[in-house]
Parts: C-alpha cells; structure tokens; sequence
C-alpha cells in the first residue's frame, strides 16, 4: 500500500482513548475512510472481535477487523476499485456470541426484502441523479391491478404504471416487469421511470409490475409462467390498455431468477417479446452432467440454460445484460453474451462494480430502458 | 442557398431562454404579422404566450398540432394510414441505425489501424463512402415511401385537411413572415408537410430555431453525442422542406456535440459533404437572402478536420460564441470528399 492512509497516522502515532476520539472527531470525516482506491473499515466497541461480512464474490465472505493496541478500535483496509459500490454488514462477536449489525457510522444504507445493509461508495462511485424524485418531472400513476389465472387457477397481482401524460389514444409500448413491487420498493423504479420520462432518455410507457407467490418455482423455467404471461397477461392488458401490438414495443424484464423468467417466457414464445432487459440473470449450466453446484433450486435452470447453449435462437431483437463484478454470476453471465450475440439478436452486455442487489439493478436502469426503448431525446430541439 | 421562392430565411439558436427572434425581425425590417408555428411542442403548442410576449401581440399561431389531430379524428381513414406509415418509418429507422452502426464500428477500427499513410487515407474514404451510402440508401427509401403514401392518400385533396389548409392559407396571406419554433422535429415535420407549408410560405421570410431550422433544411439529421444508452450516431431522419440548400443544421451544439472529439466531429462532417455542418449554440444566427448567407452571428460551422472556433459561453461571454463572422460557405468548412446472510445466504436467485 504505497498511499499515506490515515488510519496508518493513528497506528504511528501512539495510539489511546483520546486520539481514537480525535480521529473519530476530524472535521468532515466520513465512514468508512475512502481515500482513492483504498477503504478503511472502522468499529469502537469493547467487543471480542468484528468481521466484515460483504457479498463480493472473490474475497473472503468475511474478514477480521484488526483492534488497535490500547484502544477499542477496530480497523480493516481493503483495496476497493474505483467505482466500486459494496454492501456489508459487521459481525459483531461478544462473550461467545454474535449478531450482524449495520455500520451506525455510515449513513449509506441499501434496503432489500432481507432487510437493509450498510453501502460503502468507492472512490468514483455516485448515486445516480436520476433515482431520486424530481421536483420537475411530472409523477406517473401506480394502479394495483388483479388477473384470474387460469393456468395457475389463483389470482395474481401487481401494479401498472401509466405516465403522467398518458391519454387513452395514444399508443405506448409495454414493459412486463417480474418482481416487480421489489423493484418498487427497492431499485425505486417508480421514480426512475418518471425521470427518465421528464428527461426523454425513454419514451412514455405503460410497466406492468408483477408478483409471483412462488418465484422460486414459477420464475425457474416454468412453462406455465411462460404461458400465464404471454397467453393471459398480455392479451388482458393489450385488449384493455393503448398499448403498441409490436414485438419492439413489447418488454420483459428481471433481475436473478426473475432474468431466467423474462429470458425462458421469451425462448417458449419466439418473436413476441421484442425486447429483453436481464439483470444479474440466474443462468446457471453445466458443461457436463446436470447438477449445478448451486443445487437442486437452479436444475429447472440448468435445463434451460444448457438448451439455450445447445440451441442459441434468436428469440427477441434487442437483449440487455447487466451483471456486477462483483457476483458469483458474473462467469454465467459473460458466457451467455457471445451465443445469443451470434444468434443475430442485437445484445448489449454491462458490468458494474457492484453486487447481487436492487441498487445495482436500479443503477442500470437508465442505460438499459434508453438502449431498448431509446426515448425523444434525439428528436427534440427546444 | 434558399432553394424556394423565399425572401430569405433566417436560422437562430435556442429561444427559450434568451431569446434573439425580436432583434432579427427588426434587423429585416418585418413590421407586419408573424405566423407562428409550435407544432414542435405537439400538445404544449398553445402555450405560446412567452412568444406571443416576445412578439408584441404580432404573432398568430398556426396550431398546426392541433389541426392534426382534428384531422386525424375527422378521417379515420387518414389516421389509419399515417399510423401505418408512422409503423413503416419505425422499421425503416430501426433498420437503417443497424446498418449504420455497424459501419460506423468498421470506419472505427480501420481509423484504429496502422499501415501507410496511402492505404489509410484510401481506406478512410472508402469507409466514409459506406456510410454516406447508407445516409443516401435511407434518405431516398423515406423519400419514396412518403411519395407513395401521398399519392395514395392524397391528403392535400382530404376535405378535412383541405378545410384547415384554407384557412391555414388565408392567416399567412396576411403575415409578411413566420416563425417556426423547436420541439419534436418528425412531429413537426410531419404538420409542416401535413399542410404543405412550404408551398404556402412562398413570398414570406421564414425564421427559425432548433428543430424548426432543422425541418426547414433539406436534410434532418438527428444528432447527440451523450445519450444515456452510450455514444450515439448522428442519424438521417428524412429531407426536410429544403428552404435552404446544402446545410445540416446542427442546434445546441454546446449541450448536443462532443466538441473536443475531432474525429467524431470529422467523420460526422465528411459524412454530409458537401453540406456545411452549421452548428448554432443560442445567440447565434445566420442570415440566407437569396444571394447566400449572410452576417453570420455566433454560428459556427465545423471543419473538415473536426476542428471549430467555438469557445466555451464561460470564456466568451453570455452564452455568445467569440466567433461573430465565421464564412459558412462550403469551401470554408471542407476539404472535398471524394464520391461524396449464517453463511452468506445465497442471492443469486
């Protein structure tokens, strides 16, 4: 580490109660230390022992936090690419037990349907600007909505988003979200959308977000979810709603499994879904044999992906990937690219610095919704 | 060069903010009425009233959006047939940007390659070539399919786009000039053409800004350097009403263009040679009388080597370019191009 990092100043500097407060105390210091490519993890406590528990695939789940010599303070320095976004947790060990716990000295929080988890920025990561509500852009309407099914004999549920200026004789194109109060609620895709909208980088769009009771099951290469979707789902809301009956107006979108449902519904209905926007996707094979290492959850998966990498067909025009880096995905992910790109289906594949999680998913979303459904923006000259 | 029976024509930057349309009527002496065209602002048109201000209760809005859609729900038949059309230019689009991308991906990498400077320069040709080819290709299908469509449809003989055009007629007839403003530029074009403006513009001066000055050109060429989907490619849309000649305008040049990427400004140049590519940052304005431009003020065409005079507002001035009276004629601008969680819970599911 060739960098002149301030935790190394208090290591020097003799360290006791009251410089811990002072280094604590330093006017505009922020948790963790980033100082360029390097983050310093930080925890005070009378503790036995604090592990950092991180998702990055490639590091060790978890890592010891050093105790400064006479203090109670407890430090780990990593080496953070520039970029990078990382969520995390301490794990705090205390007489013989231990309990996770967020960092209480970073602000930084990522919320997910486990929970919350604490979000070191790396040097040159931003929060977008446009995930945030803006004051100028005019908020779309969010309708709950319920669908008999007859496939799964149940009602199914969701939500769909019209846009603020959305008049019944237009025409606008669909986006089948799956997961999708998640992404409500967790990639802020409600406001993305009205962003993105207001700024003309997409154009206007009826979403239908939607649920599954059972996504473990019905979003892992389910015939019947393919068939619910395309069959029920679409016909409903195309008879009911303006909506464009092309396949480029036509979307399905998903993160993890719900990628592997978007992907295996438009692989069961060729030429339908125009547009593919898959995220983080599951898609786990085998080269030999059937059995994943991830278990028996992901053999529908398997199944599926390895006919893919048998047959790669051109099923859809544009495909969007994304993946972080920073997932144990990311191998799947780069090996899918190549064969659908050879299909002729135009494919668009982006990494991030980043994790399996909403804010990675919503972070992408601008650059995949405008390459998919690029918006007025080359249109309008004011 | 004004190309139509035009007095002159004059192009301006963005209006909305700081806006010169004012001083350039005064400077041609215009004391009559303004027609004032917003169809650019589709259902915004009517709200006009900063240009109705601006123009001291001397403009008259055409509402061309609005008679659009009054047509559209007068003739069905006419509605039918534009959204079909609206369907076949989508393709058309679509098809040409794939085609387009990929050669502009090949003038890239053969722009990237090392061999003698003959052979590169050659080879340089020949991909801009390609890519003018594709620009020709396209523009001449668009051309081809509207003159279908119109011959089909005939919408100027349609009752109900005939009504409005009288009126439309008899509101110019009684302006000595008009103004057409920015916005959507297919969605304005398709009114302009709707209610064949250019044929009821003759014998009046025309003023326009952004996408306005743009539609009154002879080539629309849509254009933005930072889209959010990654770099995009400048693209023909279709011919524009060709009230000046040998011109691809270029609005919000500060906001739209990579100015210091001289290669990509290079190639987008040599694409539409001989064509100048003016661009217009806000301020600026250029001035055709049918003897050729004239007083050009804070336009700036880019050259052949993707080089320009503009400065950045911040060392300029407000929002003026120091460049007051750059030469927009083609030899100016060109060189000639030839031929045109207990353990970590997993969460990958």
């Amino acid at each position: 580490m060739n960098r002149h990092l301030v935790i190394q100043d208090l290591l020097k500097s003799g360290p006791n109660h009251g410089k811990v407060d002072a280094f604590f105390n330093a006017p505009g210091r922020t948790f963790p230390l980033v100082e360029g490519p390097h983050a310093t993890f930080v925890w005070r406590g009378d503790v036995d022992g604090v592990t950092l528990r991180h998702w990055i695939f490639g590091l060790e789940s978890e890592s010891s936090l050093a105790r400064v010599p006479n203090t109670d303070l407890w430090f780990l320095t990593l080496d953070i690419p520039h970029g990078s976004r990382v969520e995390y947790k301490f794990e705090i060990h205390r007489q013989g037990t231990s309990q996770w716990i967020e960092d209480p000295r970073n602000p930084n929080r990522a919320r997910d349907p486990f929970g919350a988890n604490s979000v070191l920025q790396g040097e040159g990561y931003e929060v977008p600007d446009w995930v945030d509500p803006d004051p100028d852009a005019r908020p779309g309407i969010l309708e709950p909505f319920s669908f008999h099914s007859k496939t799964f004999d149940a009602m199914r549920h969701g939500a769909i988003y019209l846009p603020a200026r959305f008049r019944k004789t237009r025409l606008y194109p669909l986006l089948v979200v799956h997961d999708g109060s998640d992404y409500v609620n967790f990639a802020n895709m409600r406001t993305v959308l009205d962003n993105l909208i207001h700024r003309l980088e997409i154009p206007d769009m009826i979403v239908a977000f939607t649920d599954s009771p059972d996504r473990l099951r019905e979003y892992a290469n389910d015939e019947r979810h393919a068939r619910f979707l395309t069959e029920e789902l679409l016909p409903d809301l195309t008879g009911r709603l303006p909506i464009i009956d092309r396949p480029q107006a036509r979307c399905l979108m998903g993160a993890s499994f719900g990628a592997v449902a978007a992907f295996s519904t438009a692989y069961r209905y060729p030429g339908v879904w125009g547009r593919l926007l898959l995220q983080s996707g599951s898609f786990a094979f085998t080269d030999i044999g059937t059995r994943n290492r991830r278990g028996p959850l992901f053999d529908r998966v398997v199944e599926f992906v390895n006919q893919v990498r048998e047959e790669p067909t051109a099923v859809s025009e544009r495909v969007f990937m994304s993946c972080g880096v920073y997932e144990s995905l990311i191998y799947e992910n780069r090996s899918l690219v190549p064969l659908l790109d050879a299909t002729g289906m135009q494919v668009k594949f982006v990494e991030a610095r980043d994790g399996h999680n909403w804010e990675n998913w919503r972070d992408r979303l601008r650059e995949g919704l405008s390459w998919l459904f690029p918006g007025p923006l080359m249109f309008v000259y004011e | 060069m004004i190309t139509y029976d035009i007095p002159a024509v004059v192009l301006l930057g963005a209006q909305r903010y700081d806006p010169t349309l004012g001083e350039a009527i005064a400077e041609l002496r215009i004391k009559g009425k303004i027609a004032t065209i917003t169809a650019g602002w589709q259902e915004r048109e009517d709200d006009d009233e900063d240009l109705k201000e601006h123009l001291k209760g001397r403009a008259i809005n055409l509402t061309l959006h609005a008679r659009g859609e009054d047509v559209f729900r007068k003739d069905k038949e006419l509605l039918n047939a534009h959204r079909e059309r609206q369907t076949l230019l989508r393709h058309r689009q679509d098809f040409y940007r794939v085609r387009l991308e990929h050669a502009l991906d090949a003038q890239h990498v053969i722009d990237q390659r090392a061999a003698p400077d003959e052979i590169l320069e050659d080879e340089a040709r020949t991909s801009i070539d390609a890519i003018r080819n594709i620009d020709a290709l396209h523009l001449d299908r668009c051309t081809r399919d509207r003159r279908e469509f119109d011959a089909r449809y005939k919408p100027e003989g349609r009752a109900a786009v005939a009504a409005h055009r009288d009126q439309i007629a008899a509101i110019i007839d009684d302006c000595e000039a008009i103004a057409i403003a920015g916005g959507h530029v297919a969605s304005l074009l398709n009114r302009l053409r709707l209610f064949g403006i250019a044929e009821l513009a003759k014998g009046k001066t025309i003023f326009a800004w952004c996408a306005g000055a743009m539609a009154i050109s002879e080539r629309v060429v849509l254009f933005h350097d930072s889209p959010p989907q990654g770099p995009g490619a400048a693209e023909v849309l279709d011919a524009g009403l060709g009230f000046v000649g040998d011109v691809v305008v270029l609005p919000q040049p500060e906001f739209r263009l990579k100015l210091g990427d001289r290669q990509r400004l290079k190639v987008m140049v040599r694409r539409f040679a001989p064509a100048a590519c003016i661009a217009m940052p806000a301020r600026s304005r250029v001035t055709w009388l049918r003897s050729g431009p004239t007083a050009p003020y804070g336009a700036f065409a880019i050259r052949d080597d993707g080089t320009h005079s503009f400065e950045p507002p911040s060392r300029a001035g407000r929002g003026v370019p120091s460049s007051t009276s750059v030469s927009l004629s083609p030899s100016s601008t060109a060189i000639p191009i030839p031929s045109a969680p207990p353990s970590l819970p997993s969460r990958d599911v």
